[in-house]
């Protein structure tokens, strides 16, 4: 086996920042090669340089043995490196064809040549075993195929080496298996893969290499074989990781939420979205929600947040809450944790201190009266900042401007800071990295002691059964079970959340 | 070091707040010079001529006079673009509120101030009815704001003519213009010109400023508290923001957008008072079409802020009066129109533009941080 592409001592720093210092990768021709790393450990960085993006300051990059200097992104794909993105670049209204082409068409006389263009596109395709129809337009493709289309252009421009940027996080598990085995395809072509994600299961399933880099520098390579999703956890943050565990029971007699025969039709006629579902949820308790997603979850923190009308009845500290607003529900002491940050709980485009008033806009600190109070409001914004370690500038930065992890912290902090009584937390870790991870499960952990009782909705089984009081199983939007999760296994809970048990 | 950090930033702060406005002024005198060549004519001479006609005391008047409703209109359309609405129905609701206050304001006579705001609330009641029924459409059947309120205002249009021929109008002796009554006196809005000479300005052939100018100034600065500083400010922004997170977040969409329409469509009612009520006292034939238009342009380059749309509309009125002066020198005077046209649109790209800097400036940043 041969080295495809090594990366030799690559630092690259920004004004003020290093973002890759003594960065050292070596790819094998055949192989699947992983790079782990915490969000903002450098990985996309050594990719971008390793792509042409960007230029590295020291170091030397080698392909096929030979020192290459990348100017632009099109000088990587000369050199047969190629780049399947997160997010697709593809023209919806175009075929698969003309999409594998656009940019490279093989010319005939001025006019393009679609039929060589076709012939090498369904070779490649049965070649690689990525079986796709080229006549169909794209936006009629789903997700897993489109992400297929994007793997043929870039072998269509000639690609040996070719990187792969967080592909799963798109995907369902069922695309996952198709992608896998696509890549499985590939490696025995004899192409070398560099698969970037921080799934770990997942790379281990795939990757024959994994490289893990923190804090900028590429830390161990080690055989994925010889190393378990929790060991190269380890390695990605240096130091032994939290474990989602509550102590002892704190749970108190009275009943902070209580959900009798709650049911959501559809609006299709179909089988209810959320079929009489009942619980007690008691002060310093957490329930958790298990289930795959889809099977009624987001349903369910809907109707107890009031954004979805239902049938049955809810109640909050012993008196029904199913007249008040939305806004009432938070202002009685209903905290949520919503599971898309971006779109549900943030203005991206608006700073910190202006994201601190959503959700809290009738109450102290950030009103007086009709009025924000604006510097209560920046003060406020940054004592969460301090508490919950969100790395930004200030109050002032933008909400986009911060990562995925630091954005789930701020989003956090700003519940808590209100002390609600019932938490409503739907993944609340999803995304962030390990370290961030630990510091949420603190914070729960710690509500939870004084009384705070949670809704706990995770697809992090770990998560669910360390974190949880009881364990409520969701499935075509109905309770099927409840566990003990003192008593159950991830496997348990899996098969229990698929119907099988 | 977080010292001279600091000392670093701010400048460049400052330096990206001009940045916009200043590349896209740049650009547009590229354009309009070219326009100004191509008719063989000189730009230096044509921006010269212009320059020191609108500079003249009875020009400026004029400009004020003319920025006035532009500005009103203007704060009327951010209020709904501010929640991620677009009212582009100002020029219908603006027409009726003109029409309706002159009808109904001329029937009784008041103590000045009472009658007035008399006079006021009937042009917000009709402005703020005619944008309701696009309120309505939108919040209970789902039509679209934009073109509910592009009908409406055709319907106004015609509405308007009717009303006014075959109802409202006094036939006058040996003239073919229609006109609704005059407003008693108490009605009127005086001009401030007497003001003005005390404050030792000259009196101008045609000049005067209209009183309702400090309705302008007074509406921009309730305008900036309201969105800015106030829970329904913020509720307001946040539906425009990012309506899924203000819904998640306790704001009842439904109900803001029909307020939303609702205030617009009366602040709308207002501005097509200025004139009316400073001027001809009545609604005739002649009423000022097009406020409601160009204002959408107004708040655009204004960047729906109070401060940004009090420029941008001295700067339209500004542009408008003094490109009269290009037919002394032989040049169309639409070519102003040019000008508008771009300034709009590099204005647009231009604070993109620095949009998207910013951000970049501010990820760095975040990155020290990070590192730290």
């Amino acid at each position: 086996m041969s080295v495809a592409v090594e990366l030799r001592h690559i630092s690259k720093r920004f004004p003020g920042v290093i973002a890759n210092k003594d960065v050292s990768l070596k790819v094998e021709t055949g192989t699947v090669h992983a790079l782990v790393g915490e969000n903002g450990a450098g990985k996309s960085t050594v990719m971008k340089i390793l792509y042409g993006m960007q230029r590295p300051d020291s170091g030397e990059i080698l392909v096929n043995g030979q020192v290459v200097n990348f100017k632009t992104p099109n000088d990587a794909i000369d050199a047969g490196i190629g780049m399947v993105h997160q997010h697709f670049m593809l023209a919806d209204n175009f075929t698969v064809l003309e999409n594998i082409i656009l940019g490279s068409e093989p010319q005939h006389g001025g006019t393009i040549d679609f039929t060589s263009a076709r012939k090498k596109v369904v070779e490649m395709a049965e070649q690689y075993g990525l079986d796709i129809d080229p006549d169909v337009l794209v936006e009629e493709l789903g997700v897993g195929q489109r992400q297929r289309v994007e793997i043929l252009k870039v072998l269509f421009r000639g690609a040996r080496i070719l990187i792969f940027d967080e592909p799963t996080a798109v995907l369902v598990p069922q695309e996952v298996d198709d992608l896998f085995q696509a890549l499985e395809g590939l490696r025995a072509q004899g192409m070398a893969l560099i698969f970037i994600s921080h799934k770990l299961d997942e790379v281990l399933r795939v990757a024959d290499q994994v490289t893990v880099v923190r804090q900028g520098s590429t830390v161990a390579e080690v055989k994925s074989k010889d190393v378990t999703a929790r060991q190269l956890a380890e390695l990605m943050v240096g130091s032994e990781l939290p474990k989602p565990s509550t102590l002892g029971h704190t749970r108190r007699e009275e009943i902070t939420l209580s959900l009798k025969g709650v049911s959501v039709p559809t609006t299709t006629g179909s089988r209810d979205l959320l079929a009489n579902i009942s619980f007690d949820l008691h002060a310093g308790e957490v329930i958790g929600i298990a289930g795959v997603e889809g099977n009624g979850q987001a349903e369910l923190v809907e109707a107890i947040m009031g954004l979805r009308d239902y049938t049955g009845s809810i109640q909050f500290n012993g008196s029904s809450i199913d007249e008040l607003s939305v806004a009432d529900r938070h202002d009685l002491g209903i905290g949520l944790i919503p599971e898309d940050r971006q779109r549900q709980s943030l203005m991206m485009n608006s700073p910190l201190w202006e994201n601190r008033i959503l959700g809290h806009q009738r109450s102290k600190p950030v009103m007086r009266g009709f009025v924000i109070d604006k510097k209560a409001t920046i003060e406020s914004t940054r004592t969460i900042m301090d508490e919950f370690d969100v790395r930004a500038p200030g109050p002032d930065t933008l909400a986009a401007a911060l990562s995925g992890g630091n954005q789930q912290k701020f989003i956090v902090g700003r519940e808590m800071s209100k002390a609600p009584a019932l938490l409503v937390a739907s993944h609340p870790t999803r995304g962030v990295d390990v370290g961030a991870q630990g510091a949420i499960w603190d914070v729960l952990r710690k509500a939870r002691e004084k009384g705070m009782a949670i809704v706990l909705i995770s697809a992090d089984l770990e998560e669910l059964i360390g974190m949880s009081d009881r364990l409520l199983v969701m499935l075509r939007g109905a309770i099927t079970a409840e566990l003990d999760p003192a008593k159950t296994t991830p496997e348990q809970l899996g098969s229990a959340m698929t119907g099988a048990a | 070091m977080s010292n001279l950090l600091t000392r670093k930033l701010s400048p460049s702060k400052v330096g990206l707040a001009i940045a916009a406005p200043l590349a896209a002024a740049i650009f547009s005198l590229v354009v309009s010079s070219i326009a100004v060549i191509v008719s063989k004519k000189s730009p230096v001479e044509a921006f010269k001529t212009m320059w020191e006609y609108g500079t003249e005391a009875g020009s400026l008047m004029e400009i004020i006079n003319t920025a006035t409703p532009y500005y009103i209109a203007a704060i009327a359309i951010a209020v709904t673009f501010r929640a991620g609405l677009f009212n582009i129905g100002v020029e219908g609701q603006l027409r009726l509120g003109a029409l309706f206050s002159c009808y109904i304001g001329a029937m009784f006579v008041l103590p000045p101030v009472l009658h007035v705001a008399a006079v006021f609330i009937v042009a917000m009641t009709f402005g703020g009815l005619w944008a309701a029924i696009a309120a309505y459409l939108k919040v209970k059947r789902g039509v679209n704001e934009v073109i509910s309120t592009i009908m409406l205002n055709s319907l106004a249009g015609g509405l308007s003519a009717y009303l006014l021929s075959k109802h409202f109008a006094l036939i006058e002796e040996g003239s073919n213009n229609l006109q609704t009554k005059q407003l008693p006196a108490s009605a009127q809005v005086p001009d401030l010109m007497p003001l003005l000479r005390k404050l030792g300005v000259q009196d101008q052939p045609g000049g005067g400023v209209y009183g309702m100018f400090f309705v302008a100034v007074a509406l921009g600065f309730i305008f900036w508290f309201v969105v800015n500083r106030t829970r329904f400010g913020f509720e307001l922004r946040a539906s425009g923001l990012n309506p899924i997170a203000a819904r998640v977040s306790g704001v009842n969409s439904k109900k803001m957008t029909f307020i939303a329409l609702v205030i617009s469509g009366a602040i709308a009612g207002l501005s097509g008072l200025p004139e009316v009520l400073g001027q001809t006292h009545s609604y005739n034939l002649g009423f000022r079409a097009g406020i409601g238009f160009s204002a959408i342009a107004v708040a655009l380059l204004g960047r729906n802020s109070a401060g940004g749309m009090a420029i941008s509309a001295l700067l339209f009125g500004f542009l408008e009066v003094s490109s009269r002066s290009l037919e002394l020198i032989d040049i169309a005077p639409e070519t102003y129109v040019i000008m508008q046209g771009s300034i709009l649109l590099s204005s647009v790209v231009a604070y993109e533009v620095v949009r998207r800097f910013k951000l970049t400036l501010q990820s760095n940043e975040l990155a020290k941080v990070v590192q730290a």
